[in-house]
């Protein structure tokens, strides 16, 4: 092992300064330390991209739980990743009206577009695609979600110029 | 109250629920996610049924057995069309992921899934998909782990964490995800983890090392037993299969273990199997003393001769055992004379032994039950680590904190089997429970209080919450902490016992439970319950506590050179002796005969060792620490010349023409004698029936019905059917001929009912759903308490006296292990593995000022003996103390408090890891 990497090792087994502070701006408003749980997942994941099995233990030392006891409540969320993912998370809506307005053709697309279906991340890893079962814009179907902007009315020809500085790649790594 | 079931009116009792209700009522209503120690969660959908509006409603709805009340002539029909197409879907639906791999899966033959899929008549399969499959993890040594079998009713999760406070077992993901371990690969932390295995109702946790020497249920045979772990006295069902003991089964005893065991009471048999066990008796040097004679192996017949020769007409000493049966330590006390035995406890052991039975003979307070344990709604534990000590107490203990939310549930009419509700109500808020120990213990994580101190300090805080409740006031706030808890509650529980051999802790205790009640006077019951050493300690000191001059062992050791012989019993001298006191007992005029069942160095330094049957293989009664005499049947016929201890002597008294024992020549005569032979043991005969019993003519079989006996097994021997072995000494048969149903609690081999081939058949035998056995209620409970208090009262004139340490120097105290401390069991590999190294432990100042870490090496110094041990670090310590793992062989010669000096060992390196072989371990069988 590196320098180097052993240095990151020791920052990923230890909440920053900032991380704290805002978990502790949560715990001001729950009774238990365990209440905070899941906004103490989203406040690392935020700063890291995703949830390692160093940042999840250290997560349940700071709130006093059992490391068993938050990863229940880590993976029984979609959107707490418990594996790498790319700098954008594409949520891409599968549910019923998405589907009768023909979001297959367009799931079909991206994926040739980027070389990755459900769960994989693009060899240059700037997406992830996942997909979801609604993101509550359903008169607005088919959608997505990529990182935090919503896109509705999909059709290829916006996949196309959305992806368009993506160079089409073979499968990616995850 | 009654209710309808498809027409059939069923009385049912208030409060309950119709899942419940049926059972109870001897219906068929499969089910899943229910367990009668852990309630409802209507997770799993299996005990649907129909409920109708009124008698005109002929349509009805579905609804959950587990979660519906009854009501008085509510309306159910469990065979209506739709309930029973429901309950097929469920099971269906479970499948549509359950792997067709029942042949090679353990729980096979003993599954409730299977019974749940027969019963519901689901049969074939419509989904052709691929199955969900799962990684499965290491979780030890006991434990293996086959997710894919899951069905997700949460037993499991809910069992380990919420039922017996674990926390490294959990529940992870959502939807067909959902997945059931640890964060990360490595051995379950609880030391309730075999109870997965019973609890889990398919193959995802089962017993690992019974996968090693697996054989199905039907081809086992079991015969009642207790466990000899402890002095608990957990009723259990071990199997055997092959001469070797298979595996071990929780046996339902209401008022003790009810559903529930602890990892050393499943695990830790596993030394009957043992390399280590003695075959033949030994004779050192063919009869000649010689310090260097090797054993040489003689005949049963020269054996009891040499030994008869050796104690006839000579002056003998006869040394007992608190891990032998009562009727051994009997028949070697009459074989010797009551005025050459001793016990064979230790003087310290004795001493507080002593104590305890005083206190029970005479206290005003309660001594309860684990079953009534589980009612307090305070508990005071004063010096005892419970988990360790006697860990199915600390289970029930567990239950108990939970009053608090049954409390809270009552306010709202909920009622206590609506688990999610009434944990969602109480949160985290618990029963009180205040724990004095002098450092660390398993239950510190649910104890409302926790105090540190040495053991004289913690018989003075007793003392001290005495007063207070007598109406002096102190100036230790906690004292008064303590006093007001106690006196608040309704069922307050003292808790104490042996493991810290100070007499003044255990009498410091029953002073405070007398002035409890008394403050209380009758209204409120106060419980008070003492952990005791070993599985018969109590039994043992019955017999010799109304001796006037006990003969103490370390006396014994002194006056050695008076007698010819010394005939031992069950009982390693190194672990209870100094080193100068067995230089004594081995100087080499008086002959020693010991009888034991694995090799140790008394046995090495004996002149004649003959070898004795484990519990698994004898019958013999052991008195718990409530004082339940309980009796364990063999499972198993001794192999090679090993007899049980009770026959040696026997046989031993028949050559020696003794006078006494004449005209004794079984079990049961060895019994009724006993139980004239003091007032305290009158019951003994009522403990469970004598060898004549028959149900409906016959014996009770300890094969099920559907043994397979023929084997061939020995077929490179003889290929002709050996003859079943005769057993005239207990109402037992070897064999599958008789009937497995509603016979005395105390002679239930195993469980087994038509079309509950799993556990679950146990609600076949129950008279009620968690309430006693039937065959408890028709004939005699299971087991008889011998101490009946006269609740007189003691006075209890305490000397506390504080060792005075010097500087640098520490008190040495005893911690005790699940896995370590038993001395048999630890001969059993995996609790072995699990107990790893003898250990000293220290508080966080010390370790710092020694300049050492956790796992480092400390030198332990006592003022005859170096010992290096490797250190662990202790959250909570009372001032001059430090911590050793007793019952270690490391640590045999280490004594409670002996005064130390300790320093870091220097010529300890750190270990240099070159492989594991954890990943080899982890797909391993």
């Amino acid at each position: 092992m590196s320098d180097q990497e052993i240095i990151e090792s020791d920052l990923n087994t230890v909440l920053s300064s900032e991380e704290i502070a805002e978990i502790d701006a949560e715990l001001a408003h729950v009774p238990y330390k365990s209440g905070a749980a899941i906004d103490a997942l989203k406040i690392v994941q935020a700063q890291r991209g995703w949830v390692s099995d160093q940042s999840l233990q250290a997560i349940a030392k700071y709130l006093e739980m059992s490391a068993e006891e938050l990863e229940g409540i880590a993976t029984f969320y979609n959107l707490i990743y418990r594996r790498p993912v790319g700098d954008k998370v594409i949520l891409f809506c599968d549910s019923v009206s998405c589907w009768l307005c023909g979001c297959e053709d367009i799931k079909q697309k991206i994926s040739e577009r980027l070389g990755v279906d459900y769960g994989e991340t693009t060899a240059d890893n700037r997406y992830t695609l996942i997909p979801v079962p609604c993101l509550g814009a359903c008169d607005r179907a088919p959608v997505m979600m990529v990182g935090d902007d919503l896109h509705t009315h999909l059709d290829k020809q916006q996949i196309e110029k959305l992806f368009a500085d993506s160079k089409q790649s073979d499968k990616g790594g995850q | 109250m009654i209710i309808f079931v498809d027409g059939q009116e069923i009385e049912v009792k208030q409060g309950e629920n119709v899942l419940e209700a049926c059972l109870n009522a001897g219906l068929d209503l499969p089910y899943f996610c229910w367990h009668p120690a852990m309630g409802s969660i209507g997770s799993c959908r299996q005990c649907a049924l129909v409920q109708y509006q009124n008698p005109e409603d002929t349509r009805g709805r579905i609804v959950m057995g587990c979660m519906t009340q009854v009501t008085d002539g509510a309306r159910f029909s469990l065979n209506a069309q739709n309930a029973t197409e429901f309950r097929e879907a469920v099971v269906e639906s479970l499948m549509l992921n359950h792997p067709h791999d029942c042949p090679v899966c353990a729980e096979g033959g003993e599954c409730h899934l299977q019974d749940m899929t027969v019963m519901v008549g689901h049969r074939d399969r419509r989904y052709t998909g691929k199955k969900n499959t799962h990684r499965n993890q290491y979780l030890g040594p006991l434990i293996q782990h086959e997710m894919n079998r899951c069905i997700t009713c949460y037993r499991c999760e809910r069992y380990y964490r919420d039922y017996a406070g674990g926390s490294d077992l959990g529940a992870q993901a959502s939807r067909d995800h959902v997945y059931f371990g640890r964060h990360q690969e490595g051995v379950l932390e609880s030391e309730f983890s075999g109870n997965l295995v019973e609890v889990c109702p398919t193959g995802v946790f089962t017993d690992k090392p019974f996968l090693k020497h697996y054989s199905r249920k039907w081809d086992l045979q079991s015969a009642p037993s207790i466990c000899s772990g402890c002095g608990v006295g957990c009723n259990i069902s071990p199997g055997e299969r092959y001469g070797k003991l298979k595996r071990v089964h929780n046996r339902y005893n209401h008022e003790v273990n009810g559903y529930f065991l602890c990892d050393r009471g499943r695990f830790g048999s596993g030394y009957i199997n043992s390399d280590q066990r003695l075959d033949y008796s030994g004779l050192k040097g063919a009869g000649l003393k010689s310090a260097d004679a090797t054993f040489a192996a003689v005949h049963q017949s020269q054996a009891i001769e040499t030994a008869a020769g050796w104690l006839q007409g000579k002056k003998v000493l006869g040394i007992g055992s608190p891990r032998a049966s009562l009727e051994s330590n009997y028949l070697l006390r009459e074989l010797v004379g009551r005025s050459n035995f001793s016990s064979g406890f230790s003087d310290a052991e004795a001493a507080v032994v002593r104590s305890i039975i005083n206190i029970q003979k005479t206290t005003v307070a309660t001594n309860p039950t684990i079953k009534q344990m589980e009612s307090a709604d305070a508990i005071l534990i004063l010096g005892e680590d419970i988990t360790n000590t006697a860990p199915r107490v600390a289970l029930a203990l567990r239950q108990a904190l939970r009053n608090k939310s049954f409390e809270l549930a009552e306010q709202l009419g909920l009622p206590e089997w609506q688990d999610a509700a009434v944990r969602n109500l109480a949160q985290d808020q618990l029963s009180p429970m205040v724990i004095v120990s002098a450092m660390d213990s398993r239950l510190d994580d649910v104890a409302s209080q926790l105090i540190s101190l040495s053991p004289a300090a913690i018989a003075d805080f007793s003392c001290a919450v005495t007063a207070s409740l007598q109406g002096q006031e102190s100036d230790d706030k906690r004292v008064q902490q303590v006093a007001n808890m106690l006196s608040a509650a309704k069922r307050p529980l003292i808790i104490s016992g042996s493991s810290m051999l100070s007499a003044n802790i255990v009498d410091s205790a029953a002073c405070l439970a007398e002035a409890l009640q008394a403050h209380k006077q009758a209204a409120q019951e106060v419980m008070l319950s003492f952990c005791v050493p070993e599985a018969n300690s109590m039994g043992l000191g019955l017999l010799v506590n109304e001796d006037k001059r006990p003969l103490r062992l370390s006396r014994l050791a002194k006056k050695i050179d008076t007698v010819d012989a010394v005939l031992i019993l069950e009982n390693d001298l190194e672990r209870r002796l100094s080193q100068s006191e067995l230089d004594l007992i081995f100087s080499g005029k008086t002959r020693v005969i010991s009888m034991d069942l694995l090799e140790n160095n008394t046995l090495a330094r004996s002149d004649l060792v003959l070898p004795v049957a484990s519990y698994a293989e004898s019958q013999g009664t052991l008195v718990n620490a409530e004082s339940r005499a309980q009796r364990h049947y063999p499972v198993f016929e001794p192999a090679a010349e090993r007899l049980c201890s009770w026959q040696w002597l026997l046989q031993l008294a028949a050559v020696m023409e003794h006078k006494k024992l004449a005209g004794i020549a079984h079990f049961d005569q060895i019994v009724e004698a006993c139980s004239k032979s003091q007032p305290i043991f009158a019951d003994l005969t009522a403990v469970a029936p004598d060898h004549s019993f028959r149900d409906r003519g016959l014996k009770v079989p300890r094969q099920t019905h559907r043994y397979s006996g023929r084997t061939a097994i020995n077929a490179d021997v003889s290929v002709h059917e050996p003859p079943q072995p005769t057993d005239c000494e207990t109402p037992l048969a070897y064999s599958m001929e008789g009937l497995n149903r509603d016979q005395p609690a105390s002679l239930i081999p195993y469980v087994w009912s038509p079309g509950w081939n799993s556990n679950q058949s146990l609600q076949k035998f129950q008279a009620e759903v968690n309430g006693p056995l039937k065959g408890a209620l028709k004939h005699s409970g299971a087991g008889q308490r011998l101490i009946k208090s006269t609740q007189q009262g003691l006075e209890y004139k305490l000397k506390v006296t504080h060792p005075r340490m010097q500087k640098g120097r520490w008190q040495l105290l005893p911690m005790h292990r699940v896995h370590g401390s038993e001395e048999l069991s630890a001969y059993t590999d995996e609790i072995a593995e699990l107990a790893a190294q003898a250990f000293v432990a220290l508080g966080e100042t010390v370790a710092e000022k020694l300049g050492v870490a956790e796992g480092e090496m400390v030198v332990v110094s006592t003022a005859d003996q170096e010992i290096s041990l490797q250190v662990k670090v202790l959250s909570r310590v009372a001032k001059n103390c430090v911590g050793f793992s007793v019952g270690y062989d490391k640590t045999k010669s280490l004594r409670a408090g002996d005064s130390v000096a300790l320093r870091r060992d220097k010529s300890w390196q750190p270990p240099q890891v070159i492989a594991t072989d954890r990943g080899v371990a982890s797909n391993g069988c």
